[in-house]
């Protein structure tokens, strides 16, 4: 019963400092003692984690599983960034305390570590990103495919945004004078409709149905109503 | 049944204790307000008064009581026994659909509970989410896979599987080595979970959390090796995206209700119906709000247009 109870009441308590914090100001240092404890808990977690990933990936070499090469050189990395960063080998010393090896700079690129971090993990995680590009335009390509009477709606908006970004927004509606009563017909005119009234006025909908869940599901754990992040045994 | 009145009981103090202090707090601080008005011409009360209350956040204390007084009103409403009526989700009622397709086809699960930690409301629902999924792929004897960003995340979503499992009467077929802690690095989790999507070519995808950029790479992937694909987020930015490349979507608040709805605990539900309650409350705040702005046109001196400022500074920010 315990093992249940106690994390509610750690729950309930650290979640009534914190909005108590919002509002009085000398409950702010309770707040920060709760963020300290949960640093402390990530700090051991991390250890848990470190040694979950040791694990799988020492179980999948053993093996032989499909991918295990993959697994060696995840734990051949993990290990020399971990030497590299903790002892700090290779750092460029402190001007001010050139004999104290730790007090040496290891995140500089002139540092094996910082070197790793600038020129290997950098231009990987990059690449990762610019992959995004790619996969835009084909989950585009399948959403503006005009089936029924919401895909045309998209299609047709997603177009007046896509020309109004442009320069043919403006070379082909830029002869409206700005002045007149057809000056809305302009796709930049267009697309500021669109984006600050429309898009908005749904986006603020969706935002209000955000934070009023998350005041709802805050409570339900505050008050120990929704147990189920809890093991059973 | 002594004990199960006993955790009644309890749980109805707490209720009560709690909700005595989300009322107290905002009282002390609207007394507070009170205090610095009336002590107004001497400067010196005032300053102490704000030394301690957050006077400028008394309007928001406003708002928290009345939410929060709604989804407890709900959840007391819901006690009494009187029927309540949800609105299904499409999202959750597939749920059973995707896993009981994975098992047909005898491959695995797969669920992300976002890349964001314990700290964030989000992930807390996801792995609220995982607890159901879990307990149908223990039913369906489905392989569940969570590949997790943060340690505790992975240690929380064992503790939800685990319980999961002893909930469909099978706890001997949990596997914690199926929950994994990969990295902390955003595009070093994409890029692990991806490949294994590719590789392990999953029937069912989850992706119910936080999600930033990588939402897309998930989406993508899934959609390509044809899983079926179920998200939630209360990322707005990242809605889109899950819209436009996965089968279903919960959208913001339907996220949050899900776990609530999926509990089917009526304790849980009612705090939807408190959830509703605040809703209609901002739609009437809204409509009220523009029409004295409307009328606030005709005579921006006037009364009516200080009381539609008034409402838009207050509650707009």
């Amino acid at each position: 019963m315990l093992q249940r109870t106690i994390p509610i009441a750690i729950l309930c308590l650290s979640g009534v400092i914190m909005i108590v914090a919002y509002f009085v100001s000398f409950a702010v240092s309770w707040s920060e003692t709760v963020n300290v404890w949960f640093n402390i808990l990530s700090a051991v977690a991390f250890v848990l984690g470190a040694g979950n990933l040791l694990a799988v990936n020492l179980e999948k070499i053993s093996s032989r599983r499909p991918g295990w090469a993959y697994a060696a050189i995840t734990l051949v990395s993990f290990f020399f960034m971990l030497v590299v960063g903790l002892l700090k080998l290779g750092a460029v010393p402190d001007p001010k305390n050139p004999l104290i090896h730790f007090a040496g700079d290891y995140e500089t690129s002139a540092s094996p570590y910082g070197w790793m971090y600038e020129y290997v993990f950098s231009p990987l995680t990059s690449t990762m990103f610019g992959l995004l590009a790619f996969y835009v335009a084909s989950a585009a390509f399948r959403a503006f495919r005009a089936k029924n009477v919401e895909s045309i709606l998209l299609l047709g908006t997603a177009f007046i945004i896509l020309i109004a970004q442009t320069a043919a927004g403006m070379f082909l509606t830029g002869w409206i004078p700005q002045d007149s009563v057809f000056a809305v017909l302009r796709f930049d005119s267009l697309k500021v409709g669109i984006t600050e009234h429309i898009q908005t006025a749904g986006m603020r909908a969706i935002t209000i149905g955000i934070a009023l869940g998350v005041a709802a599901t805050s409570l339900r754990l505050i008050l120990g109503i929704d147990k189920s992040y809890l093991s059973k045994n | 049944m002594m004990r199960e009145i006993r955790e009644r009981s309890r749980s109805t103090m707490l209720l009560a204790a709690t909700a005595a202090a989300a009322i107290a707090i905002p009282c002390c601080i609207a007394l507070a307000e009170g205090a610095g008005d009336a002590a107004a011409p001497a400067g010196a009360a005032v300053a102490a008064s704000d030394s301690v209350f957050r006077t400028d956040r008394g309007p928001l204390a406003i708002a928290i009581v009345i939410v929060c007084g709604a989804v407890i009103g709900g959840i007391m409403l819901a006690r009494t026994g009187r029927p309540l009526k949800i609105r299904r989700l499409a999202a959750l009622d597939a749920v059973d659909e995707a896993i009981g397709r994975a098992t047909e086809m005898g491959r695995s699960v797969l669920f992300v509970p976002g890349i964001q930690d314990m700290t964030d409301i989000q992930t807390v629902a996801g792995i609220t989410i995982l607890g159901r999924v879990a307990k149908t792929a223990a039913e369906y004897d489905a392989k569940l896979e969570v590949p997790t960003c943060r340690s505790i995340v992975m240690a929380a979503a064992r503790d939800a599987v685990q319980a999961a499992h002893f909930e469909a009467g099978r706890p001997e077929t949990y596997n914690e080595g199926n929950i994994n802690y990969l990295t902390d690095e955003q595009f070093g989790y994409v890029a692990a979970v991806t490949g294994s999507m590719v590789r392990d070519k999953p029937a069912a995808c989850f992706y119910m959390g936080a999600f930033y950029a990588e939402s897309l790479l998930f989406a993508e992937n899934g959609n390509s090796i044809g899983a079926i694909q179920i998200a939630g987020t209360a990322e707005p930015s990242q809605l889109p995206f899950f819209v436009a490349a996965c089968d279903y979507t919960l959208i913001g608040e339907e996220f949050f209700a899900a776990s609530a709805y999926l509990s089917g605990e009526r304790d849980q539900l009612g705090s939807i119906k408190g959830q509703d309650f605040g809703k209609l409350l901002a739609v009437a705040a809204i409509l009220i709000g523009c029409l004295l702005a409307t009328v606030g046109v005709f005579a921006p001196e006037g009364a009516i247009a200080h009381a539609a400022e008034t409402i838009k500074t207050t509650f707009g920010g």
